[in-house]
């Protein structure tokens, strides 16, 4: 299946945060913005909700260290309890180190998985590369064109009106 | 940018006056009441008294306190000049509109020198066991070899003169810093700034050695047949948290009465997360001295825990455990989400709870050792504290005001106003 885009070009930070705004405000969704570096701000004007993983590192955290708890207490407590250094079977100080280290790889292996499951992100995913100058010194506008109902000629005014140096059309295999 | 002075009302000034006058009623109510026997306190302690332990007398609990409260707020102005110089040294951008707080905490250091030195000169013997010149006397019964061993650095003259060097050198770097800063709003261009980077870097390196030594000899040397090669760490580890829980308290209430108007929420929240990670980082050090010294389990090391575990007859045992809940739990669950950071009330809430709990850290460090199980938290220790905490305001809210608020000709001044994160 094929999707038809329509490519704003922009060749300036402070211009393309300037038109997204404007081209948000004029009720045109905007599919993608590829930029060739982090563009501060440019999650609010485009109104990309906040992630949620940090919750996802939080109950992955959670779960190490209940993990990490459980482990040490049932084998040295029950399992196989060992008298080590004269120390209770269960020495709680003794088992902070590894339980801080579980945690902590449980968070950030929790994290990561999980952001590869949401983002689809699997050796054999392909890159649609709008425009290889978005790679480079260009900002690129991505906005899906619906047949019939997305006015082209508004579209391109729109896009150029508010600072783009081209507007281009793509087709995309999707 | 435009210059923007602090004023101080008469009204807050009285305040911080009133705060004092309330301090001082309290103490010498204190005093009075453990003068006249300690009241159910001695009776409590009866047959431990009848046991030939005589309860601590009044002016040892005063020397303690005023030792205590010193020590943690010199640390605090000392941290305000060690925070300036870490900026200055790391390029930092973001935090030149609250530089000018942690650099004014610095006007309380001439203070605390010269309260420390009269403290010591006066109740050295009732602060330092190793004060005592019996202990080096091999004729005397109560010759203590190890102290002995320790002479050559714990002894009075030594020891003074250390004191005087770290506060000379505190002093002189930190003026040399804020003159700096100062000739840099009047005169502009990048000079200054620069110059500051080199004195910033000569003052990390004092710093670096004398926040170790100092905390040896103020803390450390209290116990003085323990050691542990953590305590330079965890002192400053202390000291740093509570002084950067200083600073935000204080961006947020100038903030909330309407100063520092370019201050935005991504300030507040680079200085919550200073005090979130730094949190941390004292568990951290509290930890790496309490496990190694709990697994080894060799009496000399870990009698310093007992002392405030199980021993003193579990005295100290609640404070030990709030010490870690309020220090640790309550900061890392409460500021771990990027909401709590960027909203002034929870900050307030943690910050405050953080300066109550490194102070009983200090007080954990200390009282063990010298009051035992005469120490207690009542009129003599609130009094002590609401005296050293106005006159600390007072000199902070006075170094604050003698310039603009927003350093207006540093050079990252622009890169701060636009920080984002």
């Amino acid at each position: 299946m094929t999707k038809k885009f329509v490519l704003g070009i922009y060749d300036d930070e402070d211009v393309l945060l300037q038109a997204i705004e404007n081209v948000r405000a004029a009720g045109t969704n905007i599919y993608e913005v590829f930029s060739p570096y982090p563009v501060h701000g440019i999650d609010d004007v485009l109104g990309i909700k906040r992630s949620r993983l940090p919750i996802v590192a939080f109950f992955c955290g959670l779960f190490g260290t209940s993990f990490a708890l459980w482990m040490q207490i049932w084998m040295l407590g029950f399992d196989w309890p060992m008298i080590i250094g004269g120390k209770p079977h269960i020495a709680l100080p003794a088992f902070i180190p590894v339980t801080f280290e579980l945690t902590v790889l449980c968070a950030a292996f929790g994290m990561v998985i999980t952001f590869f499951i949401v983002t689809k992100l699997k050796p054999s995913f392909k890159v649609n590369v709008f425009d290889k100058r978005s790679t480079d010194d260009k900002f690129v506008m991505a906005i899906e064109v619906k047949e019939g109902k997305t006015d082209m000629t508004a579209l391109n005014d729109l896009l150029r009106s508010n600072g783009a140096i081209e507007v281009n059309e793509k087709e995309v295999i999707k | 940018m435009t210059e923007e002075r602090l004023i101080i009302s008469r009204k807050t000034n009285n305040k911080f006056f009133l705060m004092i006058a309330i301090g001082v009623v309290l103490l010498i109510a204190g005093i009075i009441i453990a003068a006249l026997g300690g009241g159910n306190h001695a009776e409590g302690h009866g047959e431990v008294a009848a046991a030939g332990h005589e309860a601590a007398h009044w002016s040892k609990r005063l020397y303690m306190n005023l030792w205590l409260n010193n020590v943690y707020f010199t640390g605090i102005a000392l941290v305000g000049v060690f925070f300036v110089a870490v900026q200055y040294v790391a390029y930092a951008g973001w935090s030149v509109l609250i530089k000018r707080i942690p650099e004014a905490m610095g006007y309380y250091l001439p203070i605390g020198g010269a309260v420390m030195l009269i403290t010591f000169l006066l109740g050295g013997h009732d602060i330092f066991h190793w004060t005592h010149e019996y202990l080096y006397d091999i004729n005397d019964e109560r010759y203590d070899p190890i102290i002995a061993g320790k002479a050559p650095f714990l002894n009075f003259w030594f020891f003074v003169i250390r004191m005087v060097v770290y506060f000379v050198l505190w002093i002189l770097f930190f003026n040399w810093l804020r003159r700096n800063s100062i000739s840099e709003d009047l005169h502009g261009g990048t000079d200054f700034y620069h110059k500051s980077i080199r004195i910033s870097a000569m003052f990390l390196v004092v710093f670096g050695v004398t926040s170790s030594l100092s905390a040896w000899d103020w803390v450390l040397s209290i116990d003085t047949h323990w050691f542990s090669t953590m305590f330079g760490w965890y002192v400053f580890a202390s000291w740093w948290v509570s002084g950067l829980a200083v600073i935000t308290l204080t961006v947020i209430i100038l903030k909330q009465n309407g100063y520092l108007k370019l201050v935005n929420a991504n300030h507040i929240h680079d200085l919550g997360k200073f005090v979130f990670a730094f949190s941390i980082f004292w568990t951290y050090i509290w930890f790496s001295q309490f496990m190694l010294i709990w697994y080894a389990n060799i009496p000399e090391e870990s009698i310093y825990f007992i002392e405030r575990l199980g021993g003193n007859g579990g005295h100290f045992k609640w404070i030990f455990f709030t010490n870690l809940i309020i220090n640790f739990a309550f900061p890392f669950l409460v500021l771990m989400t990027r909401d709590a950071k960027r909203q002034m009330i929870m900050l307030k809430i943690v910050t405050i709870a953080i300066l109550a709990g490194h102070w009983l850290d200090f007080y954990l460090m200390m009282m063990p050792g010298t009051m035992r199980t005469d120490a207690g938290i009542g009129f003599i220790e609130i009094g002590t504290t609401l005296i050293f905490l106005g006159v600390f305001l007072i000199t902070f809210t006075k170094g604050l005001t003698k310039a603009s608020l927003v350093p207006v000709n540093h050079p990252f001044l622009e890169e701060s106003v636009h920080h984002h994160v």
